[in-house]
């Protein structure tokens, strides 16, 4: 897997957004719901190629995306001006 | 691994009053993220509607200010006029703007004052419960108009972009919507063009039109909304950059 | 000067950063004096598109901590209303001067004081109070101008001057110079751009439970500071006086000459004049109402600022009102001619009963 999103399930309002753009089928809807009431989106993370489609559409902004280290970064859309961090993940 | 997308600062990080699949959490991010790449949030200034984003200043974290309905262009008026250093922006839905604002949008844009404006066109009255609103389509079914819009009597849905390009003192319409990662990337290019512009002092005014869902008031889910969109709101609301 | 200019120039004098108006009769001198000379100043000028465009511009500037004033006559402050609402529920400081005209209605262009009401009643929305100006001559006018805005930006509230077609076109000399103003506290809260700070809101929508009754009561301790410190008020030949006339503006000036004649007639009359009507001076008309004495209120309408007189006089004493509406300006035969009347024992006992 190249990619891998971090979604904050307790912000998520289950819009389902994100599941309808992946191209991956890597999001489903959880059968439990948040803090808030919601069935939020949860990642299976198999397949992930870190595109950020999910990360785009989703109105919470509630979805980090990273990569492997060795990948170059496609344009996503954002470009942070401290450039990419280094995280462990 | 490397992060290559997370959340910008000046989104603040706290949940929205936005139903899910709300158009305006998406709008507000490119917004907050064009004024941290811009680097210009201590010198912006915020105009926050009447409708559901009277709030956006608990997650835009600029200076904002809340103002009467439909006034935003008036006030912006008024502040740019007297502080030209600081990049003002009014942030409209579609009762804001294209009903009860007609007169303060269309005087702004014919003076070509120097802000930025971002218009949200969700085709309803959105924070009231689902009335119809200017932008409205013909046949849709909305609280006022139960058996669908009427062209005679209830009129044509107002093509906004087109209507100010008109006036030479609108430097810069462009209408984008946010129903696919692909199409909110080009709106926020043109939100960050209609944001430089005002940074390089250019002469006029620029709105970026955003076709937005609203999936409480259409009575669908968010994915039939963004499906809706792309069917039938894009037909009636022509996608491009129509001046500048 | 004519009116409209001198107090065009008294607010430049007085440090207005910007001035945005829309045309209407009788106060046009003003927006075409200021389009020439706030430019010349390197200042704000703006013609609006309406009244509606120019009070939300006031909000904009004054928002951002700027002086900020617009000008009309009585149609288009009824359009103001909402903004007025709007600046009091969001604390912003404001100078409006409405040069009054007839109405209701587009009404007609000439001088009235039809707008006592709209103006000390709080027009718009809501439980709030603006302050209120009514000078009676054009030297005043000018005087008014300085402490408009100084009152303005010190309690954070719009400053309503009442001007009428009259005041607005008459000529007088006048003095024009720079006096110095009031320690005034810092615009903390203005919009400037959060820079290296945490974000300001200028707002006035407090959903929460409990929030906006309590904003609703700091308005309201402000406004009893401003009525504790702020009333300004005149009186001539009181302390002996059976007939104390109530005026304001171009009408107390009639009454003045009404009020000398009637003296020299052996009629023991006075004056009370209020500059400000609102805070309204509530305090001194209490204090003058005697049993013996008979309130004549002279104005310019129906019968507006009687009613403020009949609140402060508390019943002690009866209260009459002469006065012309729309356009009609009384002359000092008629107001001599109603004191006169109200000097008459036999009326005297009739006004004490009847409500007029």
């Amino acid at each position: 897997m190249t990619g891998k999103i971090i979604i904050d399930t307790q912000r998520c309002k289950g819009c389902g957004l994100c599941v309808a753009v992946c191209p991956k089928n890597n999001i489903v809807i959880s059968e439990q719901s948040n803090r808030m009431g919601y069935f939020p989106a949860e990642a299976k993370n198999t397949g992930c190629t870190g595109c950020a489609m999910c990360a785009i559409i989703c109105p919470e902004a509630a979805i980090k995306v990273l990569i492997d280290n060795n990948i170059v970064a496609v344009e996503t859309g954002r470009k942070s001006k401290a450039g990419l961090t280094e995280e462990k993940v | 691994m490397k992060t290559v997308f997370e959340r910008t600062p000046t989104f603040k990080n706290r949940p929205t009053h936005y139903c899910p699949g709300c158009g305006h959490g998406i709008v507000h991010r490119l917004v907050a993220e064009t004024i941290d790449e811009l680097g210009i949030r201590g010198r912006t200034i915020g105009i926050a509607p009447v409708g559901c984003a009277v709030l956006a200043y608990d997650y835009l974290d600029v200076d904002m200010v809340e103002v009467a309905h439909g006034r935003a262009p008036a006030v912006a008026t008024g502040m740019k006029r007297t502080n030209p250093d600081k990049i003002i922006f009014s942030y409209q839905g579609d009762g804001d703007l294209a009903a009860i604002g007609t007169g303060e949008i269309v005087h702004a844009a014919h003076r070509g004052e120097q802000i930025t404006v971002i218009f949200i066109n969700n085709a309803v009255f959105g924070m009231t419960g689902g009335q119809m609103a200017p932008t409205t389509i013909l046949g849709q079914v909305t609280t006022t108009t139960q058996q669908g819009r009427q062209a005679v009597g209830d009129g044509h849905p107002l093509q906004v972009a087109e209507l100010l390009a008109a006036l030479p003192g609108a430097i810069y319409i462009e209408r984008c919507s946010v129903h696919s990662p692909q199409l909110i990337r080009k709106a926020k290019k043109a939100i960050t063009h209609a944001f430089g512009l005002q940074l390089e002092n250019a002469q006029g005014l620029s709105l970026v039109e955003i076709l937005s869902p609203c999936p409480t008031n259409w009575r669908m889910t968010p994915i039939k909304a963004i499906e809706w969109m792309e069917k039938e709101m894009t037909t009636v609301f022509t996608l491009g950059r129509i001046k500048g | 000067m004519c009116g409209n200019e001198a107090l065009a120039e008294a607010a430049i004098i007085a440090g207005v950063d910007a001035y945005f108006g829309y045309p209407i009769t009788p106060q046009n001198e003003i927006t075409a004096y200021m389009s020439r000379r706030m430019p010349e100043q390197g200042r704000v000028f703006v013609q609006c598109e309406s009244e509606l465009a120019a009070i939300n511009m006031v909000f904009g500037a004054s928002a951002t901590g700027k002086r900020a004033m617009t000008t009309s006559s009585s149609p288009g402050i009824s359009l103001m209303q909402e903004g007025i609402s709007y600046l009091a529920g969001a604390e912003l400081p404001a100078v409006v001067v409405n040069v009054m005209r007839g109405g209701p209605g587009l009404g007609n262009i000439a001088p009235s004081q039809g707008d006592y009401f709209q103006a000390t009643r709080g027009g718009g929305h809501g439980d709030y109070r603006t302050i209120v100006l009514g000078p009676s001559s054009v030297q005043e006018l000018v005087d008014c101008m300085p402490l408009a805005f100084d009152l303005a930006d010190q309690y954070r509230m719009t400053v309503l001057v009442l001007a009428d077609g009259i005041l607005g076109q008459m000529m007088a000399p006048v003095v024009l110079e720079k006096k110095p103003g009031r320690n005034l506290p810092a615009k903390d809260w203005a919009l400037t751009g959060a820079d290296a700070r945490e974000q300001h809101i200028v707002r006035s929508l407090w959903l929460q439970d409990g929030v906006l009754e309590d904003l609703n009561y700091k308005l309201q301790k402000k406004y009893q500071q401003v009525q504790k410190n702020e009333v300004l008020c005149e009186q001539f030949a009181v302390d002996d006086a059976e007939i104390v006339v109530v005026a304001y503006g171009v009408a107390a000036r009639i009454v003045r000459s009404a009020v000398n004649k009637a003296r020299q007639r052996g009629i023991r009359a006075g004056w009370i004049r209020p500059l400000t009507l609102w805070p309204f001076p509530t305090e001194q008309i209490s204090d003058a109402a005697e049993e013996f004495r008979l309130f004549l209120t002279v104005e310019m309408s129906l019968g507006q600022m009687v009613e403020d007189v009949r609140l402060a006089v508390a019943g002690r004493a009866p209260v009459v009102f002469y006065g012309r509406p729309a356009g009609g300006v009384p002359t000092v035969e008629e107001i001599l001619e109603k004191i006169r009347q109200c000097s008459i024992p036999e009326n005297r006992r009739l006004h004490r009963r009847l409500p007029i």
